[in-house]
């Protein structure tokens, strides 16, 4: 039986997971968010409300929660695509502080205060979701779709002109890593029984950025392994004390130095399974 | 006989430049047609006012009977027409493989798209194999093209436009920088594509090429229709060749 | 008690002009986000608080922070940025963010993460003017912003260096093939950026009496939304546009509640981004980025 201590970083980097896939999924499509946190509060926000005002088991709570992201996933997605590269970023930003901040005057979730009474889940529960999802995208990946998106992420005029319809890839990428955020922030909610605006703020958005980043942003395992780091790298710093957070600032930059796509590629991942072919 | 591609009277105007002025032509089906004239003369534009890159200012294109002249490029090319670039563009991070798979069209339903390509769409997969052969491509199959000489990343282009499975192929400048065993190589693909009933539209300034290729010829010249016929009434039109050659009288 | 409120609002807006010129910088010659402005900021604060307490004059203790600032900026230029230069934008970035993460660990080790309290003589004086009175430390940072932007759009549009800027922002390969060095004027616009930042911090200790490792957050990110509001090609934009977000937000929370403010500023900014994408003062149509 592990310890809480360790089964609570276990559950933090199934959360953190599902947080790199929604950036990973978006990004995919070339667009950058600067703002899943916003999903991620959204997701929270519904799912708790579902169990603790009309007490809804969790699972009706979750999927629910994702719905509703996916739709204002989408709603985001549309104005989203007049702006390009950083502009967009940068709007996805300010989406992601509105968000943050509805949640800071909306008193029926708590408001400042924050929200409590969710009931608690465990952390295969969280696990169950987290692998379902990872599986659910190492498939798509294979899949035509994907293709496409990866065609508007490398040319978006080219793909319009083999018949691509790049309106609706980008918005529905905004969409699905909408509901993923979303997933991701019902599970948060209902692992830590306490949620407050602050929780899904920039911090949390360029935390997802910064593992899919870290971990291999061209590959969806490269979340998994992203995660694993912004978890786990920390722990193992505690013995610097008070530097800790400085050596992971350096960390961070020496790894983008040497290697900027991540960790994992395509290149890599078949090399580890002896792969020559896709 | 109705024509495959009809253009009636387009013009493309930018801010005050006249790139296009009441250019009317036509592409019939199961031909060969050339559009060729000095440089600058709108050749390009003319090629993405038809695939909606640009929208016309003035004048209709119609498509298998279709007016698409306001259509999204995607939903033109979706009826049927396929293009290659000046300058290539394959898609950065994709091996040849791939690019023989993302453009095809839709078949059926969404699960197809979703589900992982290799058991889900194996008529996708199939004509994958198919482009991969007949551009003898197979040795380059998991290459990132972008990575592949000049000529085979013409190759990949040129096949991943069929696996669209086009009526009408529109092909920009195909044969520049090719020597002429390619150059040859190329013109008996597309005579034989030709035969096998796809239409071709064609930008050029290889003139012997285009000479001994195509069934009709376009001349463009600053942005304006100067001559249309096969290429022998072409190549002995006098405007044509003061167009190419400049005039050689004084004013 | 309006007016009072508008004095506020020009005094936090003026703040905000400041970090949104540093972002600015960056952004339009180099098209990311220094995401360790708000850091640096937070650093120029901390450097002049540790002079105005040692009875460092405020204006040396104002150029001491700036230049300490302009060299964190030129480190970070060196070490996050020039390696990575042609990498896709969101690796610089997150290279920036490494950086904010060590500068704030830095300070907080150095000075402790309570607020730290600066001796209040400097900021009892205030100036009646009519129904409102004006603190002297407003007028101050209000001053300074005012000259600094002065300073900056005097550089940009007159000064040869200011061409380059202007070159290499508009397009860097041909300001290259006309013999312009675009590596020396990213350091340039690091550490005019850097200075600008530092500024702020100095500005921001003397008004608000206090500070903490952790005031660059929520201000850096404010800044961005200014910096959008404004207009990235502007140097104006950011003069009118931090004194319109100031008021927004001193005026919000006076009369809708503290909590309201980020929906207001933030609110403003996605409408500025839909509605005209280039700013208020911009010119050139700016919605159209590389892919990060």
């Amino acid at each position: 039986m592990i310890s809480t201590y360790y089964a609570g970083l276990f559950a933090d980097v199934g959360i953190l997971t599902l947080g790199a896939l929604s950036v990973y999924i978006i990004l995919a499509t070339g667009q950058l968010s600067l703002g899943n946190g916003g999903f991620m509060g959204i997701g929270a926000y519904v799912a708790s409300y579902l169990t603790v005002a009309l007490h809804w088991p969790v699972t009706p709570a979750l999927l629910v929660a994702g719905l509703v992201a996916a739709v204002v996933g989408v709603i985001v997605g549309f104005p989203a695509l007049r702006l390009k590269g950083i502009y967009l970023a940068i709007a996805t930003l300010g989406f992601g502080e509105m968000v943050r901040s509805f949640f800071l005057v909306f008193e029926p979730t708590g408001g400042s205060g924050g929200y409590r009474g969710m009931p608690h889940i465990s952390i295969s529960y969280i696990w169950v979701w987290a692998g379902a999802i990872v599986l659910l995208v190492l498939a798509l990946e294979r899949s035509r779709l994907w293709l496409e998106m990866r065609a508007v992420h490398d040319d978006e005029t080219a793909a319009n002109l083999v018949g691509l319809n790049t309106t609706v890839i980008k918005i529905g990428a905004f969409g699905l890593g909408a509901a993923v955020a979303a997933i991701c922030g019902g599970l948060f909610a209902h692992q830590y029984v306490y949620i407050e605006p602050g929780n899904f703020g920039f911090d949390r958005s360029i935390d997802f950025v910064l593992a899919i980043i870290l971990g291999g942003s061209t590959v969806g395992l490269g979340a998994l392994v992203g995660a694993l780091l912004l978890v786990l790298v920390p722990e193992w710093l505690r013995f610097l004390v008070d530097w800790r957070l400085a050596a992971f600032g350096v960390l961070l930059i020496l790894v983008l130095l040497t290697r900027r796509q991540g960790i994992l590629d395509r290149t890599l991942i078949m090399r580890l399974t002896f792969r020559k072919t896709a | 006989m109705t024509h495959l591609l009809t253009l009636d009277n387009v013009s493309k105007i930018f801010g005050g430049i006249r790139a296009l002025s009441n250019v009317s032509l036509s592409v019939p089906p199961d031909r060969i047609v050339g559009v060729i004239g000095p440089n600058g003369a709108g050749k390009t534009t003319l090629f993405n006012v038809i695939t909606g890159a640009y929208r016309a200012t003035e004048g209709n294109v119609v498509f298998d009977g279709k007016e698409m002249t306001q259509w999204p490029s995607h939903r033109i090319m979706r009826a049927g027409i396929a293009r290659t670039f000046q300058n290539i563009r394959l898609f950065g991070s994709m091996t040849v493989w791939e690019h023989l798979l993302v453009a095809q069209p839709h078949q059926g339903n969404m699960l197809r798209l979703v589900l992982p390509a290799r058991f889900a769409d194996p008529v996708a997969w199939r004509r994958a194999e198919e482009a991969l052969d007949i551009f003898g491509l197979g040795a380059y199959r998991d290459t990132v093209a972008r990575t592949l000489s000049y000529g085979l990343q013409r190759k990949v282009e040129m096949a991943r436009a069929l696996t669209t499975g086009p009526k009408l192929l529109m092909l920009d400048e195909p044969v520049a920088g090719m020597n002429h065993d390619e150059a040859e190589e190329l013109r008996l693909l597309l005579l034989r594509l030709q035969g096998q009933g796809l239409s071709i539209l064609l930008i050029e300034h290889d003139m012997p090429f285009v000479m001994r290729l195509c069934h009709q010829l376009y001349v463009l010249n600053f942005g304006s229709l100067l001559a249309e016929g096969t290429p022998a009434e072409v190549r002995s039109n006098p405007a044509v060749l003061d167009a190419y050659l400049g005039s050689e009288t004084a004013c | 008690m309006l007016l009072q409120q508008l004095v506020n609002g020009l005094t936090l807006g003026a703040v905000y002009t400041l970090i949104a010129l540093s972002f600015s910088l960056v952004m339009g010659v180099l098209s990311i986000l220094n995401l360790a402005i708000g850091e640096v900021f937070m650093l120029g604060g901390y450097l002049g608080f540790a002079l105005l307490a040692a009875h460092v004059p405020l204006a040396i203790a104002l150029l001491g922070g700036m230049v300490s600032t302009a060299v964190v900026s030129i480190v970070i230029e060196k070490v996050a940025y020039q390696p990575l230069r042609d990498a896709p934008l969101i690796t610089p970035m997150l290279s920036t963010l490494g950086c904010s993460i060590i500068l704030q660990n830095l300070v907080t080790n150095l000075w402790g993460s309570d607020p730290l309290q600066l001796p209040s003589e400097l900021f009892d004086r205030r100036i009646p003017l009519g129904p409102i009175s004006i603190g002297l430390m407003q007028l101050v940072i209000i001053g300074v912003a005012v000259v600094l932007v002065a300073l900056v759009a005097f550089l940009v549009k007159k000064t040869s260096a200011g061409r380059a800027l202007r070159a290499v922002a508009e397009n860097r390969d041909v300001a290259r093939l006309l013999g312009v060095s675009p590596q020396r004027v990213t350091l340039l616009a690091f550490a005019i950026s850097g200075a600008l930042a530092g500024a702020g911090g100095v500005l921001v200790s003397l008004h608000y009496a206090a500070i903490t490792p952790y005031v660059g957050v929520d201000i850096g990110l404010k800044a961005i939304a200014v910096m959008v509001i404004g207009g990235t090609t502007n140097v104006w934009g950011a003069l009118l546009a931090g004194p319109l977000i100031g008021i927004a937000e001193v005026l919000t929370i006076a009369y809708g509640g503290s909590q309201a403010r980020d929906l207001v500023v933030y609110g403003l900014m996605i409408l500025i981004l839909l509605l005209r994408p280039q700013g208020l003062l911009g010119g050139a149509r700016s919605d159209v980025g590389q892919r990060v």
